[in-house]
């Protein structure tokens, strides 16, 4: 129960958050007039398989994967870090392979299966990557963290699956773990808080490597 | 508490959990994507809306007027509310630019409408669809041309002289002049600012994303024209600020008015291509650095004057600060003057003052070692000094300075460095190494906290302090495990509500030993409490641990102090007048080896140490976080980051994190950090002092000065980017 | 972003029939541009084609030996393949020098070669920009221009093509092979599939409305030393400020395009005839007629410092 006091903020604030907001009546988004739309449809229907549980919205197709993610199915551990795909802090993954979710819509992943930061582990029931980023203080505010922890275990299994990177020094050897590898794989995803050394120690601990 | 007299001998000192290896409380919760930051909050019952921002297109001017009409009609929209249509709002206290309200456009990207929707695609749609006239005005955004109009600023200290700079100057032996520059630079954290507004009659929540819960209460407060107390502040999770949420921002104000316009929550965030040009920059700087000697290498004058610029009513960077300070010499002065520009709002970002300040600084002094023929360590050694060199009555609390430098010199193999630059080639790769010090003055801010025992035994802290990263919950929490004798995970730390105790905020370094001497003071209530409660007179007589209270052979748990009603204390840390009396500050040594390619002139960073005295290390394990984060901002900042400033229309053109270039993972090698045992009894009951900022100040520098030993070549204008190496560089074939 | 109705295409020809009827409408493939631009409103479709689903994520060698690439082949796996890395090593390295592992897993072979530039102003909808919105004018050319291109620009534009892997392909003289909207097809010379600016920056590529890149074809491999060197301040996930695609052969013959400085990767076939002679001559004929700015006039060294390099490195 280490995190004991902040888990309890968290629960109590989240009833301050009902009480202070009871003055408000809540009608239905998706409803509203469309005068000024063109005639074919511009929402559609969408499932998609998020953590192992399959998910159904009707989405406006403007929706990215992204605030499907987080302002339809809550799941807020993806984070909006800049939205134009310039961050790395929206990485998820699609079919396994990490993908930023503020650069693709919703409606474009109809029956594709996405693991975001939830599905990796809980607290109390950590990930091994998620353990070794505490561990090593791979995070300092904790606003990139669930992009680099998602990038991370997406990134090792490129490794593993022997896809090469712009430091890989022979196209046509294995592609190894090495802190060079990680840092240059890892680079998609900005910390401005600086933890860099840290992560890379993290995950080359997951990677079975000695720090 | 007042501390008003060097801390003895404190339940602090015993050490089981302050200054302990422990992680942080919070890392469950922030690895697994369950901390909630301000966008974030959700409750099932309640219907938000969105808000989306639009800005001004020019620098400076006025609105004409706008058509909203479009937007009104578009599909979802709810609310328009426009900077013209609200009128003139009052600006809160801390602000230079308006957030919000009136007219008058002051800066690009000022906010000038927010369009409610019901959904986020909607609201975003309909904003694109305002339409405005403007009545622009010429604007002046170039420093350099406008250097020679800068005027004094009225505030602070501009000018500060100690013996006779000019004569000593002229007579000196060895003499140095020379000029740098640094540039406007983005705080770029990584969560976007972003709130909450939901208003309940007359009362207003926010949940947001800030530094100072109580500074955006006031200013927010005073800002939509409400009483204080009616205003909430909610930040417990803050994804980054770097100083750019100290102070109350847009996305706040225009939730409030938005959602007292719809009648509905609302939620917005500020685009993050709109953010740079929206909120604050740590503000561009030219300066100039003399420094006269002795042949034997002791400084007889030295001289740093500044000249930044900012909007009207705004403030200078005080880049001349630590030059007051960090070197000997009877004969100095430095001057800060201010020009005024109409580019967006300058204000603090990590280490104002002394970031740029040592960027220039520590060159000059790199520069200045080599003229004289000395080794760069051994030049600073020379001038150190233990008392404030302008009024050599008042020492210095603790300084180790000379620690400092020579610990990392020879951790590092500082004596490998090669003393002829441009000697040392490795591949492609010229190789160099730089040296400079570290220096940041450590600030005594008022905090206060809330302590309660329950009959669980479980010790509850509450205080409006934030952890922006910093491990506020983390210290907090050992503080209060350390003063009470329990383990860490018997203590729960809420923070960032200002319905808690006004605590220091997180700013300035200061957060980490003011807030933990905040609930120190609170704690040492506590225990009195207990004390009371259990039936003794004093605290003195009892030992808090292993989660009982012992009195020789007597052992009672400590939860039995508490009954049905927890036992409460409540207090807060002040300070006397030890810093005035004593100069305290925070010292360390970068040291940094580059490669330097030789045809691109690419600059890799290959190996960086830290080496810091700055008091009790509260716990090395986020304190270390803290350096080689700051470390890395600084490598930016060496490298790569400056907000480039469009001369003609008065922006920065590099607005999102594609164009402005803060350092990626390849960027940064394994960072080395060492910190020095020690403690200083003067800055609080805690005897810890800042190391946020310190990690930050001369590490551009000292990746400035390995370049030069790598090339021979000096660049005084940062970025060191390879457009300004690259005519100097050997020829290749 | 503004509203757009969405379908999920079957099949290309029904993909180029559909894009060539409805006004407004675009393909899109992997998103990473084209969401980009249209959350700016740079991009405006009203109706958005989805072409991930067509099949056309293949890598098959062709029967003079080469290989066709669909034109849905994502970044990461044209990069991966056993037989790009092997015979065309230099369209690996310079995949593998844009962008990051997450972009490289969505973005796609065709909306590679068609990204849009990165010049600031363009990017910024309160700017003029002759490329966004036509006879607005240019505000790079006296604002800031130091990544932008320094050859092939003109008075209306400078932006610079912000592809690596456009400019590897290039070097390997690949054929971009389409499908119209008649269903007709036709084969482009990658060199002919980007437009100066001259008057109309706005018109990038000589695509019709409604043409789809179905595959880029690679002639077979041509042998020679493959170095890609790109040059950026960061040290990854940064657009370059230059980059040069070579091959060369043992005896000092090759080939050589290069990023980073104009309107679409840049190759002189008659400049790298000089090859043998060193990277001055080369230099000097490739960039014979730049119009660098104050603040990009760099770019003219740093392309020759940074071939010089490459040559080197070619000789081992």
């Amino acid at each position: 129960m280490q995190s004991l006091g902040v888990l309890e903020i968290s629960r109590r604030d989240l009833l301050v958050a009902s009480a202070a907001t009871v003055t408000v009546a809540s009608t239905a988004s998706l409803s509203h007039s469309q005068t000024n739309a063109p005639a074919a449809p511009q929402s559609t229907k969408t499932s998609f398989t998020v953590n192992g549980e399959r998910r159904e919205l009707q989405l406006d197709n403007r929706t990215t994967l992204l605030d499907a993610l987080r302002e339809h199915l809550h799941l807020t551990g993806t984070k909006k870090g800049c939205d134009h795909g310039q961050c790395g802090a929206c990485t998820v993954l699609v079919e396994g392979r990490r993908v930023n979710a503020c650069l693709t819509l919703a409606v474009m992943h109809e029956g594709e299966s996405i693991t975001t930061i939830e599905g990796l582990g809980q607290p109390g029931n950590l990930h091994p990557m998620q353990a070794a980023f505490v561990e090593h203080d791979g995070f300092q505010c904790g606003y990139c963290t669930p992009g680099q922890i998602c990038s991370s275990v997406a990134m090792l299994e490129e490794i593993k699956a022997n896809t090469p990177s712009h430091v890989t020094g022979d196209l046509l050897a294995r592609a190894e773990v090495t802190p060079a590898e990680i840092r240059e794989r890892m680079s998609g995803n900005i910390c401005r808080c600086g933890a860099y050394s840290n992560i890379v120690d993290a995950i080359t601990e997951v990677a079975g490597r000695k720090v | 508490m007042r501390f008003d007299t060097p801390a003895t001998t404190n339940p602090i000192d015993q050490g089981k959990v302050v200054g302990q290896r422990i992680h942080r409380i919070d890392g469950p919760l922030k690895t697994t994507g369950r901390a909630v930051y301000a966008y974030e909050w959700h409750d099932p019952n309640t219907h938000y809306v969105y808000g989306y921002v639009v800005g001004s297109a020019i620098a400076k001017g006025r609105i004409g007027s706008m058509d909203v009409s479009a937007a009104k009609r578009a599909p979802g929209v709810l609310a328009v509310v426009t900077s013209d249509g609200i009128g003139d709002l009052k600006k809160g206290k801390y602000n230079t630019a308006k957030l919000f309200g009136g007219t008058e456009i002051q800066h690009y990207h000022q906010a000038i409408a927010v369009v409610v929707a019901e959904t986020f695609e909607e609201a975003r749609a309909a904003a694109a669809l305002v339409k405005v006239d403007y009545a622009e005005e010429k604007g002046v955004f170039d420093l350099e041309a406008t250097k020679d109009t800068a005027v004094k600023p009225k505030d602070g200290e501009p000018d500060s002289a100690a013996g006779d700079f000019d004569a000593a100057f002229e007579t000196a032996a060895v003499k140095f002049d020379q000029t740098y520059t640094t540039p406007d630079q983005s705080h770029a954290m990584m969560e976007p600012h972003a709130s909450i507004a939901a208003w309940n009659g007359d009362e207003l929540t926010v949940w947001t994303s800030s530094q100072m819960i109580d500074w955006w209460r006031s200013d927010l407060a005073t800002t939509v024209g409400i009483d204080k107390e009616k205003v909430q502040i909610m930040s417990p999770f803050i994804g980054g600020g770097f100083g750019c949420k100290l102070f109350l921002r847009a996305d706040a104000v225009l939730a409030a008015l938005a959602a007292r316009e719809a009648r509905r929550p609302v939620k917005v965030a500020l685009p993050r291509p709109f953010l740079m040009n929206n909120t604050t920059h740590r503000p561009a700087t030219i300066q100039r650095i003399r420094i006269g000697a002795e042949r034997d290498g002791r400084i007889t004058a030295i001289a740093h004057e500044s000249w930044s610029g900012d909007l009207p009513g705004g403030g200078p960077e005080v880049a001349v600060q630590q030059t007051r300070l960090l070197y000997a010499g009877a004969n100095r002065m430095t001057a800060t003057r201010l020009a005024t520009l109409d580019l967006p709002e300058g204000n603090a970002m990590r280490a104002p003052g002394e970031a740029p300040g040592m960027m220039a600084l520590e060159i000059a002094i790199d520069e200045m070692a080599e003229r004289l023929g000395l080794d760069p360590v051994d030049f600073r050694i020379i001038n150190d000094t233990q008392v404030d060199p302008e009024n050599p009555e008042r020492p210095f609390s603790h300084r180790d300075l000379v620690g400092c430098l020579r610990t990392g010199a020879e951790r590092f193999g500082w004596q490998d460095r090669t003393k002829q630059t441009a000697t040392r080639r490795e591949g492609s790769w010229l190789v160099g190494m730089g040296v400079a010090s570290a220096f940041r003055n450590n600030l005594l801010v008022p905090s206060g906290a809330r302590v309660r025992l329950d009959r669980e035994g479980i010790v509850t802290v509450e205080t409006d302090m934030t952890d922006i990263g910093t491990g506020s919950y983390t210290i907090i929490a050992q503080t209060a495990a350390e003063m009470l004798g329990v383990p860490v995970d018997k203590v729960a730390v809420s923070l960032g509500d200002s319905r808690f105790p006004v605590s220091s905020g997180s700013g300035g370094q200061f957060g980490g030993n003011c807030s933990t001497a905040g609930v120190y003071a609170a704690c040492v209530k506590l225990r009195e409490a207990v004390a009371q409660k259990l039936g003794f007179n004093s605290p003195d007589e009892l030992t808090f641990a292993g989660g009982e209270v012992r009195v020789g052979d007597r052992r009672m748990p400590l939860a039995q102090a508490a009954g049905d009603e927890p036992l409460v204390a409540e207090d807060r840390i002040e300070f006397g007048k030890l810093g005035e009396t004593h100069q305290q500050s925070t010292f360390g040594a970068h040291f940094v080896e580059v490669g330097v390619d030789v045809a691109t002139g690419e600059t890799r960073i290959r190996r960086m140490l830290a080496v810091c005295g700055a008091g009790r290390i509260l716990n090395p394990i986020t304190a270390r976080s803290q350096v080689i984060g700051a470390m890395t901002m600084g490598v930016g900042g060496a490298l790569s980051e400056e907000l480039v400033v469009d001369k003609e229309r008065g922006f920065f053109v590099n607005h999102d994190l594609a164009g402005y270039e803060v350092p990626v993972h390849a960027d940064i090698p394994h960072q080395e950090v060492i910190f020095l045992d020690e403690t200083d009894p003067m800055s609080s009951p805690m005897k810890a002092k800042g190391i946020a900022e310190l990690g930050l100040c001369g590490v551009a520098a000292a990746v400035a000065n390995a370049i030069y030993n790598a090339t021979g070549i000096r660049v005084r204008e940062y970025p060191i980017t390879l457009d300004k190496l690259i005519n100097e560089l050997p020829e290749v074939s | 972003m503004r509203a757009f109705s969405y379908e999920r295409a079957s099949t290309i020809e029904a993909a180029a029939k559909a894009a060539a009827g409805t006004d407004g409408a675009k393909f899109i493939a992997g998103g990473t541009n084209l969401l980009d631009l249209m959350k700016l409103e740079i991009e405006t479709p009203t109706h958005l084609i989805d072409v991930n689903r067509l099949g056309l994520d293949r890598i098959e060698p062709t029967p003079d030996g080469g290989l066709r690439i669909g034109a849905l082949v994502r970044n990461t796996d044209l990069a991966a393949d056993g037989r790009i890395r092997r015979d065309y090593a230099l369209l690996a390295r310079a995949l593998l020098a844009g962008a990051s592992g997450q972009l490289r897993n969505r973005a796609t072979t065709a909306g590679n070669l068609l990204q849009r530039t990165r010049c600031p102003y363009f990017y910024d909808t309160n700017q003029p920009c002759n490329k966004r919105q036509p006879g607005s004018g240019c505000a790079a050319l006296g604002g800031f221009s130091r990544q932008l291109a320094v050859v092939g620009v003109s008075d209306a534009c400078i932006a610079n093509h912000p592809s690596d892997m456009a400019v590897a392909m290039r070097a390997l003289d690949a054929i971009v092979e389409t499908v119209r909207s008649d269903g007709t097809t036709r084969s482009i010379p990658i060199a002919d599939l980007h437009r100066l600016p001259g008057d109309t920056p706005h018109i990038e590529h000589v695509l019709e409305r409604g043409e789809l890149i179905t595959a880029v074809v690679l002639p077979k491999p041509v042998g020679g030393k493959h170095i890609y060197r790109k040059v950026r301040d960061r040290a990854s996930y940064a657009f370059a400020l230059v980059s040069i695609a070579a091959v060369v052969m043992q005896d000092g013959t090759g080939r050589v395009a290069a990023g980073g400085i104009a309107p679409k990767p840049w190759r002189d076939e008659a400049a790298e005839r000089g090859l043998p002679n060193g990277a001055k001559a080369v230099t000097a004929k490739l960039l014979a007629n730049a119009h660098p700015t104050e603040q990009n006039a760099f770019k003219l060294a740093l392309v020759e410092r940074t071939l010089s390099a490459v040559l080197a490195e070619a000789r081992g």
